[in-house]
Formats: C-alpha cells, structure tokens, sequence
C-alpha cells in the first residue's frame, strides 16, 4: 500500500497546538496560527495538584486538560469534530486506515515511552502526546510530530504501541480530526478570539479553590517555602526539578507558554485593534520572563550550588511575584472593552 | 525572552530535532526562534534520570537482600508505578504488591509470570534472574 496525503508539516512549539493548527489549515482555515489556536482554545493555565505524584514528584502543569485545546478551538470556529476511542487494536488501525483512504489526515494521542524517534532521555510515561498520521508506505505510517522539524515514520506495530500505551491518560487508540472543510469569516475569527480570552480569563482568576489558576501559582509558593525542612535537601531540589521540566520542557515554547499567550495577544490585535491588547502582551512577555528566572534558581538548588533556606524563599517569592503580574494581566484583560 | 536570548546548550533533544521558541524581535514583535536546548532544563533532566538510577540501585539491594522480587526491579528500570504495572500487566494493585514478596514471587505460575515479562519486554528466565538490558 502507498498513500500519502497532500499534507503540510509544520513545526510547532506544543503538540496540541501544532495538531490543531495543521489540520485546521489542512481543513482550509489557512489563518490559523499555534498562537491564535492556543489562545482561542484558552491553554494558558496553572495548577498544583496536591496528593497526586508524577514520576514521583509533584503534580504540577501549565496548561490547560489534554484535548481541551483541539475541542474548544474548533468548537469556537464553529467546525463539527470526529473523536474515537477503541476496544481493539484492529479496529483502531481499520479505522485510521479508512480516514486516510478518504483523505483525511488524523490527530492522534499517544504515549511516548515507546516513541522510537525520541530521544530516550525523554521516553517517560506520558501519554499524552500528539502527532498526526499523514500517509501509509509499506508497513511504515507517515508521521507529522508538531515538536520535531521534519516528518519522521512508525511502523504499524510501533504506531500500534503508542497509541494504546497504558497508564495516566491512557489514549486507548484515540483519534480526532475536524469533520468538515469551512471557511471561517473574520467576525467568527473576532468571536472566536474574545471566548478564548474569556474563558482563559475565567480559568486563571476564579476557579474555587487555591490550587489552580493564579492561587495555584500562590498556593506553591507557599508549599516551596518549606519543602527544604519537609522533604530535605535532595529531595527538595528533585521536586523543583520537577517543577523546571513541566515549564521548560519540550512543547512549551519557554517560560511555561507565558510566550506563546504573548503572542496571541499580538495576533489577536489584527483581529480586534484594542491598544489594551499588545500592552497586555508585554505583561506576559514579562511573566514568562521570571518564570524563567525562577528556573535559573531552582536549578542552582538541584545543582547544588544554592540550598539555604534563602535560596528557597528566593524561588518562592519569585512565584509570588509572578502570581501578582498575571493576575494584574487577567484583570486587564477581564476588562477590555469589545467592540463586537 | 528576547530574540538574541535564546539559548543555544545542545542537549539530548538537540541532537535529533530543534524545538521552537517564541521570543520578541527588536521592534518588540514576537516571532519563533529554533532552540538546540537550554541547560537549566537539560540538567533538570539528569535530576530526574539520576532519582530513577538511585531507585533502580535500592531496588535492587532489596531484591538481593531477600526482601522484595525481581518485580520491582523491572518495574523501577522501566520508570512504572504500581498503577502502570498493574494497567499493563491486568493484575489488581494489591496482588501486584504481594507479588513482590520474594517468598509469593517464588510460587508463582508460569501464566502470571509471562505477564509481567511482557509488560517489562524481557523473558520469564530474565526475569527470575534479574538479568536487565535497555528495552
């Protein structure tokens, strides 16, 4: 069998984002930017998930449930999605088959332990990772991984693999993929982008509760202060380690996504010309900024060339320096003023 | 992060991709940059790596010292938990723990043994006799 769709790779800082915006084009929606779908589906997000370990260390992300991006930012367009889970692998694969024989490319969720063409310093158990399959040659499927430069391939048996990797978020051989081609109007677009900053609004300011949105950044802030009494050294410096790989790894664009929402405001500007916009966008440029100060701190800790407990309230006091100016950002934007 | 910022410490990943950066140009507008890496996070990395090699090295003092099964061992060197082993593996949680006992492990049937070597890729042989290689 060969089949390979007309399809555009295109690299992407997040997996969810480069998935949503390179089928949304394939789709005919050629404006779409990992900026605009980012911010349209409302990535942007913190939360401290108390009692919960991964890889035995604290829980802790930057951006919003996996799927919810590629869900929210098509739904917003206003454009029907097809989303399946499998019982069997051989329905999995029967049903990816038949997408690619009518011309769809398809978004799928997988894990990356077993992901053959990743590093494997970086093959945890996660699972939920996105890639794009685009075409079938011989046993070997054509991959658009958002996070890698160039297109890259998985035999059936490893695509296999991936796609029911068990554990946290297992994807049960999850695949999606917008349903239609449309054409989206610039008042859609409009719309579109003020839910999106709405809803991210509402996410990071009033979620009851103090671990999500900016409590969550407070409420850790907190919990550093006295990880060094509570959990020691070592282990301390292991759990901010943590914290450093959720926020600079791979698919964040640096300075957990703080850049990437920078940069949605920009685009969001050519759509809604509000001078609140681009100033706002300074504000997370500059969020982003600490965010990666702080990283600079924690990884002189897990270095070991810091472990006072003033180092420690250090790291913390940037958090709570950070929770001010994005709360300070989100107010901003809760009041802006639209025109449509 | 600026434009002329953007680190360049080539890491594990640099090695086999690039990664995007989102930083603002001289005028202030943001634009992507392609990274090779940024040492604070390569070494956050090795942080993690160096946490699963003490674990591997405990479970294995433990194994040989009688006081847990080469179960652990696996599950340690293949980065699970319980929850994953026991995803993988189809056993409840507990029984997985009592299989961890060296004097339960013994006993164990050939059937049940052939699923923990699945879903740590070894064989039941290299599994009884703690015999690891990279998967």
């Amino acid at each position: 069998m060969f089949m390979k769709l007309d399809f555009q790779h295109i690299q992407a800082a997040h997996c969810e984002n480069g998935v949503t915006t390179s089928l949304l084009r394939h789709n005919g929606i050629d404006r779409m930017t990992e900026p605009l779908a980012f911010g349209i589906g409302s990535g942007l997000f913190y939360v401290y998930i108390p009692f919960m370990k991964i890889n035995n260390g604290p829980a802790i992300a930057f951006r919003t449930q996996p799927g919810l991006i590629f869900k929210r930012t098509c739904k917003s367009l206003g454009i029907p999605v097809a989303r399946k889970k499998f019982r069997s692998k051989e329905e999995a694969s029967h049903a990816l088959q038949e997408c690619l024989h009518m011309g769809q490319p398809v978004g799928c969720q997988v894990g990356v332990y077993y992901l053959t063409y990743f590093p494997k310093e970086y093959r945890f158990h996660f699972n939920a990772h996105n890639i794009i399959v685009f075409g079938k040659e011989e046993d070997q499927y054509l991959i658009s991984d958002p996070v890698m430069e160039n297109p890259t391939t998985l035999t059936s048996y490893e695509l296999e693999r991936v796609r029911f990797a068990k554990g946290a978020f297992a994807p049960r051989g999850q695949l999606y993929y917008p349903k239609e081609k449309r054409v989206i109007s610039d008042e859609q677009m409009r719309q579109a982008i003020k839910t999106g900053i709405k809803r991210n609004v509402r996410d990071m300011l009033h979620i009851p509760g103090n671990i999500a949105g900016i409590s969550g950044i407070r409420y850790t802030a907190n919990k550093i202060r006295k990880w060094r009494d509570k959990l020691g050294l070592q282990k301390a410096g292991s759990y901010l380690a943590q914290l450093v790989r959720m926020q600079e790894e791979i698919g964040t664009g640096g300075g957990g996504f703080r850049f990437i929402y920078g940069a949605f405001l920009q685009e969001a500007y050519a759509y809604h010309p509000i001078d609140e916009l681009p100033e706002i966008s300074k504000k997370f440029t500059q969020t982003g900024d600490i965010w990666r100060n702080a990283a600079v701190q924690a990884s002189g800790i897990y270095k070991g060339r810091l472990g006072s407990q003033q180092d420690f309230n250090l790291m913390s006091d940037y958090l709570l320096e950070i929770a001010e100016l994005e709360k300070n950002a989100f107010e901003a934007l809760s009041k802006i003023k639209w025109q449509a | 992060m600026k434009k002329e910022e953007i680190p360049h410490d080539l890491g594990a990943l640099g090695k086999i991709t690039k990664e995007v950066c989102y930083v603002v140009d001289e005028s202030g507008k943001y634009t992507t940059q392609l990274s090779e890496g940024w040492k604070v996070k390569a070494e956050a990395l090795d942080v993690a790596w160096e946490d699963v090699q003490a674990r591997i090295a405990v479970a294995r003092e433990k194994v040989l010292a009688g006081e847990a099964s080469p179960i652990l061992l696996f599950m340690e060197y293949r980065l699970m938990d319980v929850g994953i082993v026991s995803a993988y593996t189809g056993f409840w949680k507990w029984t997985i723990k009592r299989h961890m006992k060296p004097d339960v492990f013994k006993r164990l049937s050939d059937d049940k043994l052939k699923k923990y070597a699945m879903a740590f890729e070894t064989s039941v042989e290299d599994l009884k006799n703690m015999n690891v290689h990279e998967a």
